[in-house]
């Protein structure tokens, strides 16, 4: 490979990988805030819930 | 007796990994593999990594953003997280812009799972390169089975089996709902995905050429960066690449939690699709390096090097000469079927959950009688001789003018007519780790519509004077423009309907007076 090549080769795994990486030790540094306004409770549920009919 | 709650319980994604595994898997499709190698050597080489950056931090990753806070925050899918925006004063047109992006991934539906089911076939077929020494002459003669532009009933029985067994795994996974069906397949494909693609990667590395194909990929064009069409060719390729503006996210995001995270996962999912671009690049460039060299000609010689023609012309040409062809060819077509099913299941998703909320049935329901009739539908216009043109055109139509045009609609609507700009920072700011600046709404509300608008408009002017790959243009207007129309008249008869329980009872959370972009309260 030519060197020009190599160094954007270099360049955009840098930046783009770098970016993942940043990213992702940006979220394992803090994965939730610990100060989220008041409320906001679950209001979801794992199955899929019970089948409504009309009568 | 006790109050009701405001909002019936949702479905939910188990964890933030769970999400954050779905939504990659849902960007990571296609286009990764088969669109961004090819678009980036065309625009600059090396050179488009300032284009492509650029367009993912000014466009890509903020319009990320807004569909994750309309989602999040009003807790639908589209037509309801719209429509609850909206309000009084705006829910009905809101709600009407929903089920465009609805109908959009419906119809997107209908043949991105047979260009799976291509890819299922040539897995296959890889096992003993069944296309001999004319691949070209084998995919659209003896598999395809290619005829004029029209409407055929003439079955293609090679195509038919593999969409059948495509649609019968969509439906069985999106009836087991979010958790158990969507999270869990992407739990173990994307991983194989990663896997898999990376294997490939290292084989092409060490072939003959690799260093010719990727010196053509990465060397720098600075020129190509004066030229407007390379800008819009990036905006565009990490437009289509991060599966937004028609729904998806608006979808996968109202299945998270209320207090979730949403910004820091954004970014890992952005920047996540965008290493498997790089990825693709290298590995998609090394092969067709090895290509290049045996065939004694020069890589810029070299034809088909994006879409259907790259991977299914170009790349069985490739495994037919390499030592250890057919575990290349079983690595790149298995691949493509697993990053384009997990992009699959999102699509539908879409569609599923629309109609779960306004008919009120269960994911079980709605994913029989979606991907039923989704099925026929596939089978009927694509499983034929003529389905090749047929999904090249509808494609084109619906990415370039119905999903570039919902994404124009939602960001003038919500951000420059209705002025919720700054709810929306603000909820994204109030639950997530990463702040969002002013700098965003301006990116969502001004730049956003700006390019994209153009991108529209240009398109839309060319296709009415150019056509579109020399096809007849009666044929253009029934099956491009009439694709067009028949998610408008969707979008308009599945608005109409009465809603089996009004979604209208609903009050978001963080309210507003505890934003932090809130005039009243909060301290940003």
């Amino acid at each position: 490979m030519t060197p020009t090549a190599i160094l954007f080769l270099v360049l955009a795994i840098a930046v783009v990988w770098g970016g993942l990486t940043a990213s992702l030790l940006v979220l394992r540094a803090r994965p939730e805030r610990a100060d989220y306004p008041a409320g906001g409770e679950h209001d979801q549920r794992e199955d899929a819930g019970p089948v409504e009919r009309d009568t | 007796m006790t109050a009701a709650p405001t909002t019936a319980p949702r479905e939910a994604f188990t964890g933030q990994v769970g999400f954050i595994l779905a939504a990659i898997g849902s960007a990571v499709g296609l286009g990764n593999i088969w669109r961004f190698p090819g678009v980036a050597y065309e625009n600059g080489g090396g050179a488009f990594l300032i284009p492509y950056v650029v367009a993912l931090l000014t466009a890509g990753i903020p319009i990320l953003f807004l569909d994750y806070a309309i989602g999040h925050r009003f807790r639908g899918a589209a037509p309801t997280a719209l429509r609850r925006l909206g309000g009084a004063r705006a829910g009905r047109l809101l709600e009407g812009l929903g089920w465009f992006q609805v109908a959009i991934a419906f119809v997107i539906g209908l043949y991105y799972t047979v260009v799976i089911a291509w890819a299922l076939s040539y897995f296959v077929f890889s096992f003993d390169i069944r296309w001999g020494d004319d691949p070209a002459g084998f995919f659209t003669g003896e598999y395809l089975r290619v005829s004029d532009p029209g409407l055929s009933l003439d079955f293609v029985p090679g195509v038919l089996l593999p969409l059948v067994l495509v649609w019968i795994a969509t439906i069985a996974v999106l009836g087991l709902g979010v958790a158990k069906g969507i999270q869990r397949a992407n739990v173990i494909f994307l991983p194989l995905l990663l896997v898999g693609f990376l294997a490939l990667v290292v084989r092409a590395l060490f072939l003959d050429g690799s260093a010719a194909g990727l010196n053509a990929l990465f060397t720098p064009d600075f020129a190509a960066l004066v030229n407007p069409d390379v800008w819009i060719a990036a905006y565009s390729q990490i437009f289509f690449s991060l599966s937004i503006a028609f729904g998806i996210m608006i979808t996968y995001s109202s299945y998270r939690r209320r207090r979730s995270n949403l910004t820091a996962p954004a970014l890992v999912v952005a920047f996540a699709n965008s290493s498997f671009e790089i990825l693709a690049g290298i590995g998609v460039f090394a092969t067709l390096g090895f290509f290049a060299v045996q065939q004694g000609v020069a890589v810029g010689e070299l034809e088909g090097l994006t879409g259907v023609g790259l991977s299914f012309i170009t790349f069985p040409a490739i495994v037919a000469e390499m030592p250890g062809g057919p575990i290349f060819g079983a690595l790149f077509f298995g691949s493509l079927v697993m990053a384009g099913f997990t992009s699959l299941l999102s699509v539908l998703q879409v569609v599923s959950a629309a109609f779960q909320e306004k008919f009120g049935v269960g994911p079980r329901a709605a994913a029989a009688t979606i991907g039923g009739v989704s099925a026929v539908l596939s089978i009927l216009l694509f499983s034929t001789t003529s389905g090749l043109i047929a999904l090249d055109t509808v494609d084109h139509y619906v990415n370039n003018l119905g999903i570039v045009g919902s994404a124009v609609l939602t960001t003038v609507l919500v951000i420059l007519v209705l002025r919720r700009g700054a709810e929306l920072r603000g909820h994204l700011t109030a639950v997530s780790t990463f702040p969002v600046g002013r700098i965003w709404t301006v990116l969502v509300g001004a730049l956003a519509p700006l390019v994209l608008g153009f991108m529209l408009v240009s398109r839309i002017i060319a296709l009415l004077t150019e056509g579109y790959e020399g096809y007849p243009p009666l044929y253009l207007g029934i099956v491009g423009w009439g694709s067009l129309l028949l998610i408008a008249v969707l979008a308009v008869a599945l608005t109409a309907l009465r809603w089996r329980r009004s979604p209208d009872d609903f009050t978001p959370w963080p309210a507003p007076h505890q934003l932090p972009t809130s005039t009243t309260g909060g301290s940003r």
